[in-house]
């Protein structure tokens, strides 16, 4: 599968990344399956529940749940989740890959010191072994 | 009972593409083995090996955790909602070690850890923070209070001087109990009472050339509560070179500004001022005047923009100069860009070392206004003795002539003297007198390029005169 988002919205990770430094921002992907590709349509910012470490983000299920329902209400589901790496790579950490779920997408974007660096996209094997990274495009503005 | 069971779209592989799946049971348990015994694949997702459910799995009835109700065994009703809802977390590597806060910490700063944007964790960073300030003066001194207040860890003060009495007008870290002592000692023990967690590291000199590397290279962040020239290019170069964000801030009389020099995202001091005023041009707030309550408005900024760069929040004043207007209580902002031609953080930088500031901005090369001088003894004698045939000139302002003035002199300030030579006898014998003695050779220079030619200054000035001639006269 490929995941599929506009400029804008890899922007919006960018930028959400940047404001969260140094500690990591996460949120949801909405959006809907058309054929082989994950198109997101919407992001949606999550609270991360993990203020005592700045580099752990955690995503409450009753806040998960309600946007669950809030994106069904415009006929999007969750495709995935974002969030930030402050002052490290944009690949999935040994904590990300042990609480990642199958079939989401996990976009990660690097902030080095403040600033929004690569921004990368990864989905759990098969067999929960590990990520691998998954092909992006990003579409350009209408 | 039938209940529906929403199932999350990474599990739906296991549930032949279906969103939901209706299954039968009288409690949660009942319901979720249903569901494990139809659908096989979903058991290694939702259950540990024990056979409990995992961590990262919550179950939901309606709008509820099972864990908030009677977990597996909540009885359940047709109709009912059963929604698996993954727990999404992750995380970078490397987690760096902050120091921890104890139980007294976290009631100190819990003002502080109601703000999101501070937390546990800005607090952390406040506490493992290492900020150099210069100067333990106007600026200083409301700055070093509120980082004190605030838990930086570790707060520097470069200082040499002592507190005096004109001081404590705006030196708000200072106090009446320790006038003659050295401000480094005055603010440690007003700054250790105010928060005994912050630890104070006095450094007992000037900063020059030859020490400002190697002070500045043990901290994080700079703070520039400096009043004078060669060192705010010093310390300029000094945090460019290093790589250290400057926090800038200036006073005079009742205007002020602030900024953030950081070379490696912005503009330096360099590069908005390339070159000093001319030596005497601005006058220090010694000569000039400050209202007290100035330095604690721009002291505070500083303070702030530092607690703000060390949580990371908010938008810093990197490539931004605000300027206030006590006055008219206004404050203005002006874009700075970097300047490409900058010689110390340009394109092409000519300064690659800390040079000799003092040659830099002039000092030691100023225009020597040497002149004939008279005591203030002499001074007494001779009004005695001449009278009227001396006539003294008072080149003060008027402000300053309300405060104490030398009975039988006469007011010109300095700035009206060229224009008021008329009122003056050619032939008279003439005393130039100001506060300290520098105005009154400027005066003693224009008077002597008028053609007039007995004059002399009072040397020290008015202060001379109050410390030894007339006792009781109130200085300032």
């Amino acid at each position: 599968m490929t995941i599929r988002l506009s400029g804008v919205l890899v922007e919006e990770i960018r930028r959400e990344g940047e404001l969260a430094y140094p500690a990591e921002c996460c949120g949801v992907l909405g959006g809907r399956i058309a054929g082989e590709n994950k198109e997101v349509s919407r992001l949606v910012p999550m609270v991360n529940h993990r203020t005592d470490d700045p580099r752990r983000y955690l995503i409450s299920p009753e806040d998960l749940l309600r946007t669950t329902a809030d994106l069904r209400q415009s006929s999007l589901e969750v495709l995935g989740y974002y969030h930030s790496h402050p002052d490290h790579p944009a690949a999935p950490s040994e904590f990300d890959s042990a609480h990642a779920w199958p079939w989401y997408s996990y976009i990660i974007v690097r902030v080095d010191h403040g600033r929004a660096a690569e921004l990368t996209s990864w989905v759990l094997e098969e067999d929960c072994s590990a990520m691998r990274q998954e092909s992006l495009e990003v579409l350009s503005e209408v | 009972m039938t209940v529906t069971v929403s199932i999350p779209t990474p599990l739906r592989s296991f549930t032949a593409g279906q969103d939901s799946v209706q299954l039968a049971g009288d409690t949660v348990g009942q319901v979720l083995d249903g569901l494990l015994a139809t659908h096989n694949g979903l058991k290694r997702h939702l259950l540990q090996e024990d056979g409990r459910l995992r961590n990262f799995v919550s179950l939901y009835l309606n709008e509820t955790d099972i864990r908030h109700l009677a977990s597996t065994s909540t009885p359940v009703r047709s109709g009912d909602v059963l929604t698996i809802v993954p727990s999404i977390a992750g995380g970078s590597p490397a987690v760096e070690a902050q120091p921890t806060l104890s139980h007294a910490e976290v009631l100190r700063y819990s003002r502080h850890l109601l703000l999101p944007e501070v937390g546990v964790n800005g607090q952390r960073k406040l506490k493992a923070a290492r900020v150099l300030t210069i100067g333990a003066g106007g600026l200083g001194s409301p700055l070093t209070l509120y980082l004190a207040a605030a838990g930086v860890g570790t707060i520097g003060i470069v200082d040499f001087d002592v507190v005096d009495l004109t001081n404590l007008q705006r030196q708000i870290v200072h106090g009446t109990s320790t006038l003659g002592r050295p401000k480094l000692e005055s603010a440690e023990s007003r700054l250790t009472d105010v928060n005994p967690n912050v630890r104070i590291e006095k450094h007992a000199t000037r900063l020059t050339s030859e020490n400002a590397l190697e002070i500045i290279e043990a901290y994080d962040i700079v703070v520039d509560g400096t009043d004078n020239f060669p060192t705010r290019y010093l310390v300029n170069d000094a945090c460019v070179l290093l790589g250290k964000p400057n926090v800038y801030g200036s006073i005079f009389r009742f205007e002020g500004q602030a900024s953030v020099f950081y070379a490696k995202e912005g503009p330096c001091y360099r590069c908005i001022y390339s070159e000093p005023p001319p030596p005497g041009l601005v006058p220090s707030c010694a000569e000039g005047g400050v209202l007290g309550v100035l330095p604690g408005i721009i002291g505070s900024i500083q303070a702030l923009e530092t607690i703000k760069w060390i949580i990371g929040a908010g938008d810093s004043l990197v490539g931004r100069l605000v300027l206030f207007d006590a006055l008219k209580l206004r404050f203005r902002e002006l874009q700075l860009r970097k300047d490409p031609a900058c010689p110390i953080c340009g394109d092409n930088p000519t300064i690659h070392e800390l040079i000799d500031y003092e040659a830099f901005c002039g000092i030691g090369a100023e225009p020597s206004y040497a002149g004939p001088e008279i005591t203030a003894e002499e001074l007494r004698r001779e009004m005695d003795e001449k009278g009227s045939n001396l006539v003294l000139i008072d080149v003060r302002e008027p402000h300053e002539w309300d405060i104490a003035h030398i009975e039988g002199a006469r007011l010109i300030p300095l700035g009206q003297l060229p224009e008021r030579l008329g009122e003056l006898d050619g032939h008279a014998e003439i005393v130039t007198q100001c506060h300290h003695g520098a105005r009154s050779m400027k005066a003693l220079q224009v008077l002597k390029g008028a053609g007039f030619g007995r004059v002399r200054s009072l040397a020290g000035g008015i202060d001379a005169w109050a410390d030894r001639v007339e006792i009781g006269m109130p200085r300032y």
